[in-house]
């Protein structure tokens, strides 16, 4: 990825930073000019919450240059209705299955050789499992 | 050391990766048959996804949200770390953006070895114990380097956590009082260029780790006027379990006060993240009123000792992920080549 594209959007890529419209409250990601429902242009900045459910997924192998192996995409449903393309981490192929409950953490996603520059961004897990709270 | 307004810590949050490597497989290509058993029997290994910055975003996340601090209110960021992604370039900026906390922050990366992460600490209690900042964040967090088959390799692992100090009456622990010791001495070193550090031999153990611990803690032990029998928990520096064993017994605590805050024995040495992680496994299950006693150690050398108050407000500063949890979430690699991948240490042509 270009340098100065992941700097300009790199609200989004660490955070999950899209908008939500102060006139009809929708919720977008990524951020736009206009409300993709009103078309009004009166946006703030709005995290979302980064949890969701696996709505599709794929194996994409091997993966491009640059990306870490095994590569593994999906298609997650947020709490809040978007549908986003994200990568998976943190799981084997054999355990993805759709309606999986996964939670947005932030990883490389990109290694612009040894050298280079790293690329930063959202990507998805199984929620991590929890003990009973003592 | 004492800050000028009472300081605690508002919220807590530790990050270990989900994969380990068996100090067995490492053991079996490097060392002949019936060799000596190692230290720890795994020790977690980052994701090919996984850094230094990556794994202090997950940890901060969390002392953030238990603390539930208005991310306005926080003005400074440090990473203490010995594994930066980049030689040049703060990590602490990046961790900051993602925690949505830029651009009104000091931000910087804290360097001492495996005290890099409570020298953050320090700096943190001391921001806002002089009301330059409401509230401050200090890391330590490590994805340790070790140069195949040297005696590192077998507990070098990955970890840290995250604190968020603002003013006591916001505390979950209260800071009663701080101690930092420090010498110069040649124990372990990296040169610029260098993939791997060294270690200087005759230096290690006895007048580098134990000297440092047993002083800053004897000294922090005057400080507060306190004997090792009035602390329900003791964390240390964590290079093996045994280190912690010795000089535990040395200053006078007991295996129970310093069980709970050993999480070595489960993912081997953390660096600068490793007392950090020990005092996160204590802070998930102390009880309001418990004393904790807290040293680290960092090679170069020095050591930090701090002694805490835990308050009312721990419990209801404990949701989310816990030392333990991330502890239990393990992925054994296949083998030690499949570990030599994952940590740069061969790479495709
Ligand atoms: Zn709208």
């Amino acid at each position: 990825m270009d340098l100065a594209r992941y700097h300009r959007l790199r609200s989004a890529y660490y955070r999950l930073e899209g908008q939500r419209c102060t006139s009809c409250q929708a919720v977008q990601f990524p951020a736009r000019t206009t409300c993709r429902i009103c078309r009004a242009r009166t946006l703030e900045p709005h995290r979302l919450s980064g949890r969701g459910t696996v709505y599709s997924h794929a194996e994409v192998g091997p993966a491009p240059r640059g990306f870490a192996s095994p590569y593994l995409v999906a298609l997650v449903q947020l709490e809040e209705g978007l549908l986003l393309t994200a990568q998976l981490t943190d799981v084997d192929p054999e355990d993805v299955m759709i309606g999986l409950p996964v939670e947005m953490v932030t990883r490389r996603i990109q290694e612009h050789g040894a050298q280079g520059y790293l690329v930063y961004g959202y990507k998805f897990r199984p929620i991590l499992p929890r003990r009973k709270a003592s | 050391m004492r800050s000028a307004q009472p300081v605690g810590i508002a919220g807590y949050g530790a990050y270990v990766p989900r994969l380990r490597v068996r100090t067995s497989d490492i053991s079996n290509a490097w060392r002949p048959r019936g060799a000596i058993a190692p230290a720890v029997a795994e020790k977690s290994v980052p994701g090919p996804d996984e850094d230094v910055v990556t794994m202090s975003i997950e940890a901060a996340r969390t002392a953030l949200d238990r603390a539930g601090t208005e991310l306005e209110r926080i003005g400074a960021v440090w990473v203490g770390t010995e594994s930066k992604p980049y030689a040049v370039k703060p990590s602490a900026t990046i961790v900051a953006e993602a925690l949505g906390i830029t651009p009104h922050v000091v931000a910087a990366d804290m360097e001492f070895a495996c005290k890099a992460g409570s020298e953050a600490m320090q700096a943190a209690v001391a921001f806002v114990g002089s009301g330059m900042v409401e509230a401050a964040l200090a890391i330590g967090m490590d994805t340790a380097q070790s140069k195949p088959g040297d005696a590192l390799e077998y507990t070098a692992g990955c970890g840290g956590a995250a604190y968020l100090f603002a003013a006591a009456e916001d505390a979950l622990a209260v800071v009663e009082a701080s101690v930092s010791h420090v010498t110069d001495t040649p124990d372990f070193f990296r040169r610029e260029g260098a993939a791997y550090p060294e270690h200087g031999g005759r230096f290690t153990g006895e007048p580098s780790y134990f000297r440092h611990t047993r002083a800053a803690s004897r000294r922090l032990l005057e400080d507060v006027g306190a004997g090792p029998e009035d602390f329900a928990h003791a964390v240390f520096h964590q290079p093996v379990p045994k280190f912690v064993e010795k000089v535990a017994s040395e200053l006078g605590f007991t295996p129970a006060q310093i069980d709970t805050g050993l999480v070595a024995r489960r993912m081997g040495n953390a660096y600068a993240g490793s007392s950090l992680l020990g005092l996160a496994a204590v802070l998930d299950v102390a009880r309001p009123g418990d004393r904790i006693f807290f040293c680290s150690y960092g090679s170069g050398a020095g050591s930090d000792a701090f002694a805490f108050r835990v308050t009312g407000r721990i419990e209801a500063r404990r949701a989310g992920a816990a030392v333990a949890d991330y502890l239990d979430r393990r992925q054994v690699v296949d083998g030690y080549g499949r570990y030599l991948q994952l940590r740069g240490k061969v790479r495709r042509g």
